[in-house]
């Protein structure tokens, strides 16, 4: 249990955004999993701020595989495994089971959070733990038993205790576009603004050990890359180049940024080395090559171009010659945005099916079997952004007029939505695991 | 219909406006009215936009009063999916460049844009070929090219909200911005 990470990434959320999201199921499984989560006990003073037991129950729901029991059902109310009593629980049709109370902790001003988590079908306690934080940690604290029941049950690492970068653009009241870049936990909610501007931001992009990430701003008037690290704000412009700057996105060893320029008359894909910076040229043709990610091993990248009349997906290896390129998608008008799961066999995109009908949805193909799953059914689907552990995407699209955040399992079983309360949300970028 | 590469679209430059002519010539509503709107403003002018504007003393006035017209259209707009500016803007581009020419300290910025439609990368290079058409038919017609500054946009900067055609016509354009 790693709560010294706790610690250093709460000290950061020192400005909170107004327009905090807030998690919509709009469609779960058919067969959830029963799962009784028993309101922790509070044993100190005064009302705490979160509720640890209500913040475990809307992570499990959200991802759609359990069902949580409400607790006008119970028949009892355990705080700790002495109180347990299975029977009441089997008669009830539960699998499993969370206990837990939460105390201060003696001479200090953190708190102690004490769970056990049992299966009730084998009468056995799965994991039990103390975790200790402060008042204002108790929502990471939740996400972390979260995740301990996620993956005992799944076998899957849970990810709710990642983040989401994403931008929202809002009319002020002064009848000027303002455009932000926010950093929020996975679900929406302790959202912080990264940076500010009248000019559009675009394209956030994560490290891979989620320290730094990587943007687009248009602050001097022009699309320019930059990068900024997330404990200490400090930012650094890494491009200059005429034209178009865009589409900065980490190799998974973190010394070099993909990207595209436009310098030499079209759009490109090029490798920026962080240290030294030097710049290799990936792609060379006079179509519009854009929309780069990098395969698993670092040795090749996925992306877009037109070079056929439309776009479509290609690969090539990082320094082969400008010939040697593979076309990954051909049964699209257009296929988009191509990035591989963490299997690396299976690859989500964005696809427009027909010529006629221009709607544009998340969808997966495995480049083995050549099988196209589609996920969303909605027709400005876009930006989709795959959790570490390989299990939802998210993805930006339209509803009610207003950009929106949606999340969708890897099977399309399951759906979430992050509605915000003010202006338009886009480009969500699942964070790596911190730890 | 596709988006011709830009070495193509350079190559054929002369061309295209001919190809485009029977290739692109039913518009939506809001494009239509920028056509007409135009098309009122230098009727009359497709016979002479080639002809040199200081040619004759009685012509002058009229033309004039033409080229003013033709400047005080700034925004080009473009077909769904389409990267080149429809042929009835030829000639008010014709002017601009001509203007430029004329004005060697004067410096324009070319703006970009697409609809929403499509992915945010593909759209900001899609609102980079569109700028370049105009960028490079500028400097045929006689603009250097250190009066022009180009950037796209992308779908980044809507000149219109919502999801109806008459907001992704009136979003898929060109803007010549003075500086």
């Amino acid at each position: 249990m790693n709560i010294r990470a706790f610690l250093v990434l709460t000290c950061l959320w020192s400005a909170f955004a107004q327009a905090e999201l807030s998690i919509q199921i709009t469609q779960g499984v058919d067969n959830p999993i029963p799962i009784a989560i028993v309101p922790f006990a509070w044993e100190g003073d005064g009302v705490l701020s979160e509720d640890v037991d209500q913040i475990v129950m809307d992570d499990l729901q959200q991802v759609g595989e359990f069902r949580a029991l409400s607790p006008g059902n119970m028949l009892s109310l355990p705080n700790e495994e002495r109180e347990v009593f299975f029977r009441d629980w089997r008669v009830l049709a539960q699998d499993y089971l969370l206990v837990g109370k939460i105390n201060r902790a003696p001479g200090s001003q953190l708190v102690q959070v004490q769970y056990e988590f049992f299966d009730i079908n084998r009468e056995l306690k799965l994991a039990g733990e103390i975790l200790t934080g402060s008042v204002t940690q108790l929502r990471d604290i939740g996400h972390e038993i979260s995740n301990v029941v996620f993956e005992l049950v799944t076998g899957t690492r849970g990810a709710f205790t990642t983040q989401i970068l994403y931008i929202v653009s809002e009319q002020s009241t002064a009848g000027q576009t303002v455009f932000r870049l926010e950093k929020a936990d996975y679900d929406g909610q302790r959202a912080q603004v990264l940076l500010e501007s009248n000019e559009p931001i675009m394209s956030p992009s994560w490290s891979p050990n989620g320290e730094d990430i990587a943007y687009v701003s248009f602050e001097t008037s022009l699309p320019r890359i930059y990068t900024q690290n997330i404990a200490t704000g400090q930012r650094r412009q890494i491009t200059n180049y005429p034209n178009i700057n865009s589409s900065p996105v980490w190799s998974p060893d973190g010394t070099r940024l993909a990207m595209v320029l436009s310098k030499d008359g079209s759009p490109d894909i090029y490798v920026q080395d962080l240290l030294n910076n030097e710049l290799i040229r990936v792609t060379d043709h006079p179509a519009i090559d854009t929309e780069p990610a990098w395969s698993k091993d670092g040795q090749s990248i996925v992306f877009m171009s037109d070079r056929t009349g439309q776009p479509q997906i290609y690969q090539m290896e990082v320094g082969a010659s400008s010939f040697n390129v593979e076309r990954l998608t051909y049964d699209c008008f257009q296929c988009m945005k191509g990035q591989f799961l963490p299997d690396g066999v299976n690859m989500v995109h964005v696809r427009r099916e027909t010529r006629q009908s221009p709607n544009y949805q998340i969808a997966v193909l495995n480049i083995e079997t050549l099988r196209v799953i589609t996920l969303t059914n909605t027709s400005l689907d876009e930006s989709p952004s795959v959790a570490p552990n390989g299990s939802m995407i998210m993805y930006a699209t339209k509803f009610g007029g207003r950009g929106v955040l949606d999340a969708v399992s890897i099977d399309g079983r399951v759906k979430f939505r992050l509605p915000s309360l003010n202006g338009d949300v886009r480009e969500p970028a699942w964070s790596p695991f911190f730890n | 219909m596709n988006i011709k590469s830009r070495n193509v679209w350079r190559a054929r430059i002369v061309f295209v406006s001919l190809l485009a002519f029977t290739a692109c010539s039913s518009t939506g509503d809001t494009d239509e009215g920028a056509d007409a709107e135009q098309n009122g403003a230098g009727s009359g002018a497709t016979n002479t936009a080639t002809s040199s504007p200081d040619s004759g003393g009685g012509q002058l006035t009229q033309e004039e009063i033409r080229a003013q017209s033709a400047l005080r259209q700034t925004v080009f707009y473009f077909e769904f999916d389409i990267a080149e500016f429809k042929p009835a803007d030829r000639d008010t581009l014709a002017y601009h460049a001509r203007d430029l020419a004329a004005n060697p300290n004067k410096r324009i910025r070319l703006e970009g844009h697409a609809d929403e439609r499509g992915t945010r990368e593909y759209n900001l290079a899609l609102g980079e070929r569109r700028a370049n058409g105009i960028l490079n038919y500028l400097i045929v017609n006689g603009a250097a090219r250190s009066q022009i500054e180009m950037v796209s946009y992308g779908e980044e900067r809507p000149a219109q909200s919502g999801q109806m055609e008459s907001a992704y016509s009136s979003n898929r354009r060109v803007e010549i911005v003075a500086r």
